[in-house]
């Protein structure tokens, strides 16, 4: 089947996925279901009683979802062709944890020079991006960096940066109950309207210069050299893609947390049905990255529908570890270590 | 389109690796570049399309000098077929071809009717045209090596510049590629640089020779003129001797042993 066929396949089924699973989100209300006339109501607000758990909740539960896993998605997507390594995510390669350290210091000590709640995303930011640099340096030999140092770089400092913040956790008592929800995220946030706008501009800006960039990246999977001769400005291709990535995972993690796998399951996947083209890519992994994620938040809540909202990153982790762990043995059988 | 290269200086970490290198790449010409290994020849080719820049010296393209140019503007007249193009992903053969239009696009445009055309008209003068939808990671070396130049003719470029193209290949791969090139000097008038230390491939197929050794230009010219017996003694330390084919009337060298082992 040729790959524009699978496009239009694809593009159906998700279309269908995200109408079923809106419904089968807005209507989740803990120990019932509200009825299809009650959600409705309730968005349109005719019914104030539900209003709450309808748009407040429930809504912007989704619509995290959707921004937070399309950036995910989108990120794991371009680190995966930047480093030509199928293992390479914003999760795997420990930027997501950089991230939330930086968000955990901007909640603990918020910078004085800007509003509070814009120093959660500034030091993720900050944070993520330094920490893609210090994995790229750490890993990088010469012009090659290898997969398998690039992924225990990641761990190495994604081991810090978590054991950071327990650090931060620990100092700051319970009281921070936002950091500690942090290690397996959650898309129940606090002041929902206030921070969906922040990481949807975040994220929107991000995504657009990966877009920007896609067709450089298709000939940058070919190696430097090809894409030097094809005219590209590699080094500045680079650059913005580096820090294009550290910022839509910076938004992504920033106020719901760490959720693992997503930016290595959805690209993975995605390539292999259509080909590693980044121009239809990219824009396909912003939509399926976005549904995913809301499939797991639906999964999440009907996993633990008398134990109250499950963190999200369990689900994603339960179906992205197996995957990385199938990854690992695919490459073991590459290198000719079986 | 020529390439004027003037007095070119080049070092890795303080080591020089080119020295005072100076010679004229003329319009429709096929020009080996030859040497043993690692006297410098990739990194010669590498400055002639500003990948690598000279620590000294001057490379014109038509008379302005390279660094004047944006690197798309050079992409638009100089293609580049590298050493190596292994690829890891799963691109078809026409995804790669059609990145040869992306020196003439912009980043949200994609190929138009005329670029369509180029990228077919490339297919077909490669011979690639019925593997257009083949993915190039599961290719052999020769078809991927003809992928990749089927690319850098739809650059449409005035110069075409190889790095070792029969390296890694099949004979009969070898006499392919470099015939396919040949002609296409010949029929559109394309100049050619192939940098290689295949001898008689060289010897057979180029019109001039430029000869490195120690870094630096050791002979410059005709190929009967260059490819002597002295000369491939002093620079490959063989005993070889450059004749004409009888039955394809082409030029053969013929080695009878190293240089060494006879003396």
């Amino acid at each position: 089947m040729d790959r524009r066929k699978k496009t239009a396949i694809i593009l159906i089924a998700l279309a269908a996925a995200f109408v079923l699973l809106l419904f089968l989100e807005l209507r989740w209300a803990q120990l019932w279901l509200l009825s299809p006339q009650e959600v409705w109501e309730s968005l349109t607000g005719e019914n104030r009683n539900y209003r709450i758990i309808v748009v407040d909740l429930n809504l912007t539960r989704v619509l995290f979802g959707m921004i937070v896993g399309a950036g995910l998605a989108v990120a794991g997507a371009v680190m995966q062709a930047l480093f030509k390594n199928p293992m390479a995510s914003p999760y795997t390669l420990g930027l997501s944890s950089g991230a939330a350290l930086g968000a955990a210091l901007g909640i603990l000590f918020p910078l004085s020079f800007v509003p509070a709640i814009a120093s959660v995303p500034i030091l993720a930011f900050v944070f993520c991006l330094g920490t893609m640099f210090l994995v790229y340096s750490i890993a990088r030999v010469g012009n090659q960096t290898h997969m398998e140092t690039l992924l225990l770089a990641g761990i190495a400092v994604a081991a810090l940066a978590q054991a950071a913040v327990s650090l931060l956790t620990y100092i700051a008592g319970e009281s921070i109950t936002e950091i500690v929800f942090w290690g397996m995220g959650s898309l129940t946030v606090s002041l929902p309207w206030v921070k969906i706008p922040i990481v949807l501009v975040l994220s929107a800006v991000g995504i657009f210069a990966m877009l920007y960039y896609a067709k450089d990246l298709n000939a940058m999977m070919l190696g430097d050299a090809h894409a030097m001769d094809l005219g590209i400005d590699v080094k500045k291709t680079r650059l913005a893609l580096l820090i294009a990535s550290s910022l839509v995972t910076a938004a992504a993690v920033c106020f719901v947390g760490t959720i693992g796998f997503v930016g290595l399951v959805i690209p993975h996947i995605l390539r292999i049905l259509l080909g590693p083209d980044n121009r239809l890519l990219l824009p396909m992994c912003v939509l399926t990255g976005g549904i995913y994620l809301v499939g797991c938040d639906y999964l999440a809540h009907l996993f633990a529908q008398s134990l109250g909202v499950m963190p999200i990153g369990i689900v994603t982790s339960l179906i992205g570890a197996p995957y990385f762990i199938y990854l690992l043995r695919r490459r073991k059988k590459e290198v000719g270590w079986v | 389109m020529s390439l004027d290269i003037r007095e070119l200086f080049y070092n890795y970490d303080g080591k020089p690796v080119l020295k005072d290198v100076s010679f004229l790449v003329k319009e429709g010409e096929v020009l080996g570049i030859l040497g043993p290994n690692g006297c410098g020849k990739t990194t010669l080719l590498g400055n002639l399309n500003r990948n690598l820049s000279p620590k000294g010296g001057c490379v014109f393209l038509d008379g302005k000098d390279l660094h004047g140019y944006r690197k798309k503007d050079i992409a638009k007249e100089i293609a580049v077929v590298p050493q190596d193009s292994r690829v890891g992903f799963s691109f078809t053969v026409r995804e790669i071809v059609s990145m040869g239009r992306m020196p003439f696009q912009d980043a949200f445009q994609g190929d138009s009717s005329e670029d369509l055309r180029i990228i077919e008209d490339a297919m077909r003068k490669t011979n690639v045209l019925d593997m257009a939808d083949r993915y190039v990671n599961t290719m052999s070396g020769g078809e991927r090596q003809k992928v990749i130049i089927a690319r850098a003719m739809a650059q449409t470029p005035k110069i075409l510049l190889m790095d070792e193209p029969t390296l890694h290949l099949d004979i009969s791969a070898q006499f392919d590629i470099l015939d396919l090139v040949y002609s296409l000097s010949r029929s559109e008038g394309l100049t050619v640089v192939i940098v290689s230390h295949d001898l008689p491939m060289v010897a057979r197929y180029c019109d001039r020779i430029l000869m490195i050794h120690d870094h630096t230009i050791h002979a410059l010219g005709r190929t009967e003129e260059v490819l002597t017996p002295e000369n491939m003694r002093t620079v490959f330390g063989v005993d070889a001797e450059l004749s004409v084919d009888p039955k394809s009337g082409r030029n053969t060298i013929t080695m009878h042993g190293s240089a060494t082992s006879r003396t």
